[in-house]
């Protein structure tokens, strides 16, 4: 519980950042909640010698209005997401979600951004992006660009990222009148999810029109259960148990001292089933 | 004479502890800082069970900040600095801890007493190392325990190495520069593989992985199977359980070189019992050695133990002679501090028709990791007089096997053997209540003993204090409407709902307030159960009290307060409590087994009522009045008629201090020290319902509401009782659904953090309803019990018969400890034929998922 010895350096701005990254290379680490990163550092897995704290750029934490969608500074935290207006009224998937990370202090500390960089896909929130078709804008030396949500996640732990990127803004749709659910099954409130469910349904004509669903923890990477997706689209709401008995097609979810794999694809169609049917009744 | 009223027993007083502890103003060990100080990091292996073919720590003396680094060889002649020196403190029956081991490892008698033979003459090498006290038999087998490894590490988590440096991140650093080379060894991690044929030994020189076998019968036992209608045949698992206490160890050894002695600071529950262990384990001349345990944040048991890093940190300050401070971290908090429970249970019922219990038959394997810790072995045996729990019938049979494992050693967690004797009673029950078709209350009551005031006899042969079981029962069942619940749960049944509701049921006891010297004599485990207590008034008027427990949380300093100040009429905050420090009282027998207060606070009160009698003395003296004639109450001694004739006790207690007036022959000062031990153990009881919900498609168990009638006789203080109880349930909610330490095949610990071994929260616990019943103890003139190991040894086996309740309808009649959703869904899948999938991805090492065995055919593995 004790890490090596490091140093840190204060970004001033997001170029700053950056600066600082192209500088230290892969020896460098950047440092926004910490706390993915601070605990694997301790237990030495993780050995960054440079950590550069976002903590101080103060026009990375908002969340605007911008007509045709929302945007989520990267450093904005769980707790401000859990209690912005205007995410539980246009996005309560986003607000909702984040309300489910860790614990208290959790929220107090982590952000978004973090979150979406680690990478981790047993995170909530990185399946509720998925679901939502999230966009991702990300700075480096080369500019910025912008990346889908479905096109971030590589591999376990790996994304997009180059060692010189900052992921600056989030940008999630307005739910209008869709409905959402975040299903989240864990043993203790504080833990990573066993497998977590996000759905977003839009309705249609009291037909089911479409159904984006984000599974958390169901393999290396934050999924989408696209055959149950196919099966609900333009489904009566009756049907809703049997479409999403494929939720858990085309996954391989790991087995660990918390659940088999089998456990865990049997605990995706059980959620799915009751994210959408949740999500209907929104 | 008069009583003085009780102002303060009973009432709720604010902990006078926790304003400093909320704050973060307590003297934690980790927090003293001397000048000089080295810090220690310690190199553990990371194998469970291997030999250390050669090991090298010269590069890391060469690291920055480091001022020294050993080897378990280098330091091999540390350990016995003066040979010769024989600390002459003898333990129960009448030998050195040293002797006992000797005697228990030749096998010989052990009524020996100190010879110059036995004594400091064998060469360091051939001289076994231990901490165990706790020696259960003559034939008991007792490994070497080195402070630090020589040839061969037995657990992951064995200490290999020590480096000493400036401060404790450049001694960790350092660690990596330590080369070992290890040569595997098969690991042991189950325990029932560790006895079977064939099996690889963890200590191949003693030649087998049992330690002792220690049995204990009443009765005719043969009989009693022979003239039953109904047998049951049950296995029961006990996992094992990590302590976490929420500050870990931690040691600061500082030299005084003006004595030559050593002050010992450490995180224990056992400052007394510490010193005088390391001072026969280390050869530092007993009277040379103090030892402070600062204020100490939790224990749960894992305090109440005399660990390596004790040892090494005092060796190392007498080896370098300057102050050693060695703190644990989290991660080595999980290896290498003691773990808890463990058992694989072996259950038998004998009984009518009527559901009448004739008999019962126990046979444990008790997993006692890789070496015995001071108190390992005796943790079954402590559960051993419990197991017939709240119901009287003729006979018993009882036996358990200390098996060694190459798993962390296992020694007392909060409940601490008696957890699992009422879980396997108040299982088993609700089996014989299914066999012979009655509601498990009735089956109990059926069973109950006719509740007594006075000391009764058990199938264990001891004696209850007093008990009434249906009382507890009665009002429990009115707090939790249990008709009410059954109408519920019918109509969740007829109605097909995913969600389940499950009743479950625990009516307990427990032994505690350990206690009679003479009974835990009998039972060798090396220590003896009085307590001490002072009580002295100053010349201002204001109270110290001097006691012999060592609080760790418990709010000793406020109860303590309370039973002093009734008993002299004072102010509560004119009293203060000293403890935790062997120069203030080297006498005491610490803080364990819910004993501190039937033990330690009854001794407190007898004490007050000393200084009290003395006072009278006194007062009649300075009144120029008759002893007979005084009255006291509210701190004033009146003369009887004459109320207006008065001393407060603040003023005799000046004129005893002065000392120029006081009756012909007495002494000065009010202070009176009382030893006291107790004639018998107390037994808290009570009733507890664990209303579950139990969803069906995922397997999740949520507790709806937990209903408790507890009786632990007269109450100090509510709020801590409140809190003991609240605690003590959480944690036996957590043994029954949340916690579990689990090891894989090479003996690694994968459940080595807190993300991994779930400790439950707030969000994961029920709001309690309890109440309480007074039924005082007769072992004692206040009538009190013990009750913070009550809710820890009363929960679990409500929470699990609650689940299998729930379940039930899908026939299933049992599910093992944690009752994870994983294992919930895996019993309905198999229940309704269905596939269950793997059952134990990195799950090996885990005893085999017991069988369900409700017949007389016994159980089968699956």
């Amino acid at each position: 519980m004790i890490p090596i010895a490091f140093d840190y350096e204060v970004a001033e701005s997001v170029d700053h950042a950056i600066e600082l990254l192209k500088e230290n290379g892969d020896e460098a680490k950047l440092l926004a909640g910490g706390h993915s990163l601070l605990p694997i550092m301790k237990l030495r897995l993780a050995t960054p010698t440079v950590l550069i704290d976002l903590g101080r750029i103060d026009d990375l934490n908002y969340v605007r209005d911008e007509g045709d969608h929302l945007a989520i500074g990267a450093m904005t935290r769980h707790c401000d997401m859990e209690r912005d207006a205007t995410l539980q009224e246009q996005c309560g998937l986003i607000s909702y979600t984040a309300s489910l990370v860790g614990d208290p202090q959790v929220r107090h500390r982590g952000t978004i951004g973090g979150s979406v960089s680690h990478g981790d896909a047993a995170s909530d929130l990185p399946s509720a992006l998925l679901a939502l078709e999230a966009n991702f804008v990300i700075k480096g030396s080369g500019g910025e660009r912008t990346v889908a949500a479905g096109d971030f996640f590589e591999d376990y732990l790996q994304t997009t990222l180059a060692p010189d990127e900052v992921l600056t803004e989030i940008q999630v749709p307005k739910l209008n009148g869709a409905g959402w659910s975040y299903k989240k099954f864990n043993r203790r409130a504080q833990d990573w999810a066993v497998v977590g469910v996000a759905a977003v349904v839009e309705r249609s004509n009291g037909s089911i029109g479409s159904a984006r669903i984000g599974l958390t923890n169901m393999g290396s990477t934050p999924l989408r259960a696209t055959a149950a997706e196919s099966a609900l689209s333009g489904a009566d709401p009756s049907s809703v148990a049997e479409a999403t008995s494929s939720a858990d097609e085309g996954t391989s979810p790991s087995s660990d001292i918390a659940a088999s794999s089998e456990y865990r694809r049997h605990l995706a169609r059980v959620l799915s089933r009751r994210a959408v049917e949740e999500a209907l009744s929104r | 004479m008069t009583q003085a009223p009780e102002r303060y027993i009973g009432g709720g007083v604010p902990r006078k502890e926790d304003p400093a502890l909320v704050t973060g103003r307590a003297n934690w060990t980790d927090n003293i800082k001397l000048p000089g100080m080295l810090h220690v990091s310690l190199l553990r292996s990371p194998y469970a069970h291997a030999k250390i073919t050669s090991i090298d720590v010269s590069a890391a003396r060469e690291q920055p900040g480091v001022v020294a680094a050993f080897t378990g060889d280098d330091l091999a002649e540390d350990w016995d600095k003066n040979p010769q020196a024989n600390p002459a403190a003898v333990t129960g029956y009448g030998m050195s801890l040293d002797q006992r081991v000797r005697q228990a490892q030749e096998g010989g008698e052990s009524s020996v007493t100190d010879t110059p033979e036995t004594t400091g003459e064998q060469p360091v090498d051939e001289k076994t190392r231990t901490f165990v006290s706790w020696i259960p038999t003559d034939d008991t087998k007792i490994p070497n325990h080195w402070p630090v490894a020589r040839d061969e590490v037995n657990y992951a988590g064995d200490i290999v190495a020590v480096v000493v440096a400036t401060d404790r991140y450049k001694a960790q650093d350092a660690l990596e520069f330590i080369e070992v080379d290890y040569e595997p060894m098969e690991p042991v991690v189950d325990v029932e593989a560790a006895v079977a044929d064939g099996a690889p030994l963890v200590h191949e020189d003693i030649g087998t992985n049992e330690s002792f076998t220690w049995t204990l019968a009443t009765g005719d036992i043969d009989d009693a199977f022979n003239r039953a209608d109904v047998t049951i045949k049950e296995r029961y698992l006990q996992q094992r359980l990590i302590p976490n206490a929420i500050e870990t160890r931690g040691v600061v050894a500082n030299p005084d070189a003006i004595t030559g002695g050593y002050t010992v600071y450490s995180s224990t529950q056992i400052p007394h019992i510490l010193k005088y262990v390391l001072a026969v384990y280390c050869d530092v001349p007993e009277q040379q050695l103090r030892v402070v345990a600062p204020d100490v944040g939790g224990g749960f048991g894992s305090k109440l133990n005399v660990y390596a890093e004790e040892v090494i940190a005092l060796v190392l300050a007498r080896k370098l002679g300057v102050p050693i401070k060695w703190i644990e971290d989290r991660s080595e908090n999980y290896l290498a501090t003691i773990h808890g429970r463990g058992q694989v249970q072996d259950i038998e019922l004998a009984a009518t028709s009527e559901g009448k219990i004739l008999g019962m038959r126990v046979n444990l394997l008790a997993d006692m990791g890789a070496y015995l810790m001071l108190d390992g072995p005796g943790i079954p045996i402590l559960g051993a007089f419990v197991y017939p729990g709240v119901y009287t019938f003729d006979a018993y049979d009882f036996s358990v096997t200390g098996v060694f494992t190459n798993m962390t050693p296992t020694d007392a967690y909060r409940g601490a053997g008696r957890p699992e004797a009422c879980f396997a009673i108040e299982r088993i029950i609700e089996a014989l209540a299914r066999e012979v078709g009655l509601d498990p209350v009735e089956v109990r009551r059926r069973n109950f003993y006719e509740p007594f005031d006075e000391p009764t006899d058990t199938p264990a042969g001891i004696q209850y204090d007093s008990m009434n079981m249906p009382m507890v029962l009665d009002r429990v069942l009115e707090l939790a409407d249990y008709e009410g619940l059954l109408e519920e749960q019918r109509r969740r049944r007829e109605s097909g709902d995913p969600v389940q509701l499950g009743i479950g049921f625990s009516t307990y006891t427990e032994i505690c307030g350990l206690a009679p010297s003479q009974v835990l004599a009998g039972l060798r485990t090396g220590g003896s159960g009085w307590e001490t207590a002072k009580v002295q008034m100053l010349a201002s008027g204001k109270v110290e009290v001097i006691t012999g427990t060592s609080p760790h949380g418990q709010g000793h300093v406020t109860s303590w307060s309370q039973i002093a100040a009734d008993a002299l009429g004072v102010d509560v905050n004119d009293v203060e409590i000293l403890h935790g420090d062997t120069a203030l009282s080297p006498y005491g027998r610490d803080t364990y087994g819910s004993r501190s207060l039937p033990v330690g606070g009854v001794s407190v009160h007898l004490a007050a009522q000393q200084v009290v009698d003395k006072a009278r003395k006194i007062s009649a003296h300075m009144l120029e009045a008759a002893e007979g004639d005084m009255e006291f109450e509210g701190g004033r001694f009146s003369v009887a008629g004459s109320p207006d004739q008065n001393v407060t006790i603040q003023d005799v207690a000046a004129a005893a201090y002065m000392n120029y007036d006081l009756p012909e022959g007495m002494e000065p000062v009010l202070s009176e020290e009382v030893f006291w031990d107790p004639p018998n153990f107390t037994f808290p009881f009570g009733a507890h319902i664990c209303v579950t919900e139990v969803d069906t498609e995922t397997g999740f168990v949520k507790i709806r509401d937990y209903f408790g009638v507890d009786d632990c006789g007269p109450v100090i203080n509510p709020i801590i009782v409140d809190g003991q109880l609240h605690g003590g349930i959480a944690q036996g909610v957590a043994q029954a659904l949340y916690e579990e330490a689990i090891y894989d095949e090479e003996g690694n610990l994968t459940t080595g953090s807190m993300v991994d071994y779930l400790i439950p929260g707030a969000p994961e616990l029920p709001k309690y309803t309890l109440e309480r019943t007074v039924t005082p103890s007769p072992t004692n003139v206040m009538g009190v019990k013990g009750v913070g190991e009550a809710g820890t040894i009363g929960a679990p086996p409500a929470v699990i018969n609650s689940v299998v309740d729930a379940l039930s309808p899908y026939g299933i009649t049992h599910i093992d400890m944690p009752a994870s959703p994983w294992k919930v869904w895996q019993a309905i899948q198999d229940a309704q034929g269905q596939e269950a999938g793997t059952r134990d991805a990195d799950l090996s090492g885990r005893p085999s998922q017991a069988a369900d065995s409700t017949d007389t055919e016994g159980g089968t593995d699956s």
